[in-house]
C-alpha cells in the first residue's frame, strides 16, 4: 500500500483503516478510536485496572498498526552503512539476534521517528538476510519515503504490511508464552529469535514500550486472531486497550514519537543520548553530528526531564512552564495520572538550568498555577529481564 | 424535586430555587476511573453552558458546563479525597456542587429523564 492506498475513492478524506484483529476486539468489549489512520481499541475494561493488571500480570496489545520492514541488499552491498547514513547506532556491530533502539534522524539531527532495529539471523520467517525495523504507525509511510530517498538503490525495503504484531507484557508474561511457545524463556532482553505455534511461524522479540519483561510477537495476520485466542485462554493474560498503554509507557519513562520527540528535538536533548554509539560519535559520521556532538559536549540548552506533580490534579500535554518571573520557558510534552503511583507525573522540556533532578518548578494549564518536582525517570523501575 | 439533563451529559436536581448538579451515569461510563474533580467555589457566578467544573479520568481531562445560570452555594468536599465517587455515585453522592438559579425559566429547555434516557440511547 501507498500513500494514495489512504485516500478513498470518493475524494481526499483518509479512510481509516482496520487491523487483522478489528472484529476480535469489538467482540471482547474494545472501545475503538482512530490512531494512525486505524481503528484502534483504546480500553476494554478501564484504563486504571488495564493498566495495574499489566504491572502485576500480564497485558496482550495489538500494535499492528506499527510498521514491520525488512532491510536487504543484494550482491553483498552495505546495507549495515546504507542505515548508519541515518540512524546514529552502531548497525555494523549489531549480532544475529540482537535487537537496539535507534532514531531516524533528520539531515540536522532532529528526530523523525525512534525505532527498534534487529540482526536477522540465518534462520527467520522472513527468508531474509538483513534487518528487521519496528517504526512507529503514525510515521511509518513518511520513514518509508526517507528511507527511499537517502539510502542508496541496492537497498531493498520490504514494508510487512500483512504482519501483525502482539506485544505480550508484564511480569508474568514468561509464564503465559512460554506455555505456548516453551524455547522464549531463553531469550533475554533485547534478543529476538524464530518460533513456531501450531505450525505457524513467528519473529519473537524480548523488549516492549511497558517497563515490564515481555515480549513483541510477529505473525501473519491470517493467523493473529488464533494466537491472540490462545494467549488470552491463559489465566495471566487479558487484552490490553491504547489508554493503559500511554499510562505504562510513561511512568516508564519511554517518550512517545510526536508527543515527546519530534524533528525540531535533537537526541541530546531528548535525553536519548544513549541512542548515540560510541563509534558513531567518535566517526561523528550521523546526520547533525556537528550539533548534537556539541551538545552532548556542552550540554543542551532545553532537555527532556521528568516531573511529579503536587496534589492530584494531572497536568497534561501542552502545559507550560514557568519560570519564576511566570514567564513561560518550556512545555509538557506528556502528562496523566500514574495508577501504579497513584498520583499525576509528566514529561516536559525545560531550560538546563531547571533539568536538574529536585528543581521544584511551576507549571500553567488552563489558568491555573501547578507545582512539580524534577525527579529522575523512570518514575516506576524498569523490570528487564537482561 | 425534579432532575433534568443537558446534552452534555449533566443533571440538576432542582428544590425551590436550589440546583444539584453532577455528571450523568452514562458521561462517568464513558470517561472511566476518575482520578480528580476540579469543583467551583462558593461565590462563583456561573452562566448556562459556561465551564464550571473539570473532571479528570486517568486518560483525559472533560470540562463539565453549568445546566443553568446561578451562584454556586457549595462544591461536594467529598470529591476532593474521593474523585471514584463519581464513578461508583455519579447521580447521588458523587454530585459536583449546588447553585441558587438565577434563572428558573432556563429549565425548560433541558430533558427530563425520559428524553434524557432516549438521547444516549442514540448515542
Amino acid at each position: 500500500m501507498s500513500e494514495a492506498d489512504l485516500i478513498d475513492d470518493t475524494g481526499e478524506e483518509p479512510a481509516i483503516l482496520s487491523l487483522p484483529l478489528d472484529a476480535w476486539h469489538r467482540a471482547r468489549g474494545g472501545r475503538m478510536v482512530e490512531f494512525a489512520g486505524y481503528h484502534m481499541p483504546v480500553q476494554y475494561e478501564g484504563v486504571m485496572p488495564e493498566h495495574l493488571w499489566v504491572r502485576d500480570s500480564a497485558g496482550l496489545f495489538d500494535v499492528s498498526h506499527m510498521g514491520q520492514l525488512l532491510f536487504r541488499t543484494e550482491d553483498g552491498a552495505d546495507l549495515d552503512g546504507a542505515l548508519e547514513s541515518v540512524l546514529p547506532g552502531d548497525i555494523a556491530g549489531l549480532k544475529p539476534g540482537r535487537q537496539r533502539y535507534s532514531l531516524l534522524l533528520a539531515e540536522d539531527g532532529g528526530i523523525l521517528d525512534d525505532l527498534m532495529v534487529t540482526r536477522l539471523p540465518d534462520e527467520n520467517p522472513f527468508d531474509v538476510q538483513g534487518l528487521y525495523m519496528v517504526v512507529n504507525g503514525a510515521t511509518k509511510f513518511d520513514d518509508i519515503a526517507y528511507f527511499l530517498d537517502k539510502l542508496p538503490e541496492d537497498v531493498l525495503i520490504n514494508h510487512m504490511e500483512d504482519q501483525a504484531l502482539l506485544a505480550l507484557q508484564g511480569p508474568k508474561a514468561v509464564d503465559a508464552l512460554a506455555r505456548l511457545v516453551p524455547g522464549v524463556r531463553d531469550l533475554v532482553f533485547m534478543t529476538a529469535a524464530p518460533f513456531e505455534w501450531d505450525g505457524k511461524p513467528l519473529w519473537i522479540g524480548r523488549s516492549g514500550y511497558t517497563g515490564e519483561d515481555g515480549f513483541e510477537i510477529s505473525i501473519d495476520g491470517e493467523y493473529v486472531e488464533a494466537l491472540a485466542d490462545a494467549l488470552c485462554a491463559q489465566p495471566e493474560v487479558k487484552p490490553i486497550g491504547l489508554g493503559a498503554r500511554d499510562s505504562l509507557r510513561l511512568e516508564a519513562g519511554l517518550p512517545l514519537y510526536g508527543h515527546d520527540l519530534d524533528e525540531t528535538i535533537t537526541p541530546v536533548v531528548a535525553d536519548l543520548g544513549f541512542a548515540l554509539s560510541k563509534r558513531r560519535r567518535e566517526e561523528a559520521s550521523f546526520p547533525g553530528a556537528t550539533r548534537i556532538l556539541a551538545e552532548r559536549e556542552g550540554g543542551p540548552a532545553v532537555k527532556r526531564v521528568g516531573l511529579r506533580v503536587e496534589g492530584r490534579q494531572p497536568v497534561r500535554e501542552g502545559a507550560a512552564v514557568l519560570d519564576a518571573a511566570g514567564g513561560e520557558v518550556g512545555r509538557v510534552t506528556s502528562g496523566g495520572f500514574a495508577p501504579s503511583l497513584n498520583a499525576p507525573i509528566a514529561m516536559a522540556y525545560v531550560p538546563a538550568a531547571l533539568a536538574a533532578t529536585g528543581t521544584r518548578i511551576q507549571l500553567s494549564q488552563r489558568g491555573k498555577v501547578h507545582h512539580a518536582t524534577v525527579t529522575a525517570m523512570p518514575f516506576v523501575p524498569h523490570r528487564y529481564v537482561r | 424535586m425534579s432532575r433534568y439533563f443537558t446534552e452534555d451529559h449533566e443533571w440538576v436536581d432542582v428544590e425551590g430555587d436550589t440546583g444539584t448538579v453532577g455528571i450523568s451515569e452514562f458521561a462517568q461510563g464513558q470517561l472511566g476511573d476518575i482520578v480528580f474533580v476540579d469543583v467551583p467555589e462558593a461565590g462563583k457566578a456561573l452562566t448556562k453552558g459556561g465551564d464550571a467544573a473539570v473532571v479528570e479520568s486517568v486518560k483525559a481531562a472533560s470540562d463539565v458546563y453549568a445546566p443553568v445560570s446561578g451562584t454556586v452555594t457549595e462544591g461536594n468536599p467529598a470529591l476532593a479525597d474521593n474523585p471514584a465517587l463519581v464513578n461508583e455515585d455519579a447521580e447521588g453522592q458523587g454530585w459536583f456542587f449546588k447553585l441558587t438559579l438565577s434563572d428558573p425559566s432556563e429549565l425548560s429547555s433541558l430533558m427530563d429523564e425520559t428524553a434524557y434516557a432516549a438521547f444516549v440511547a442514540k448515542q
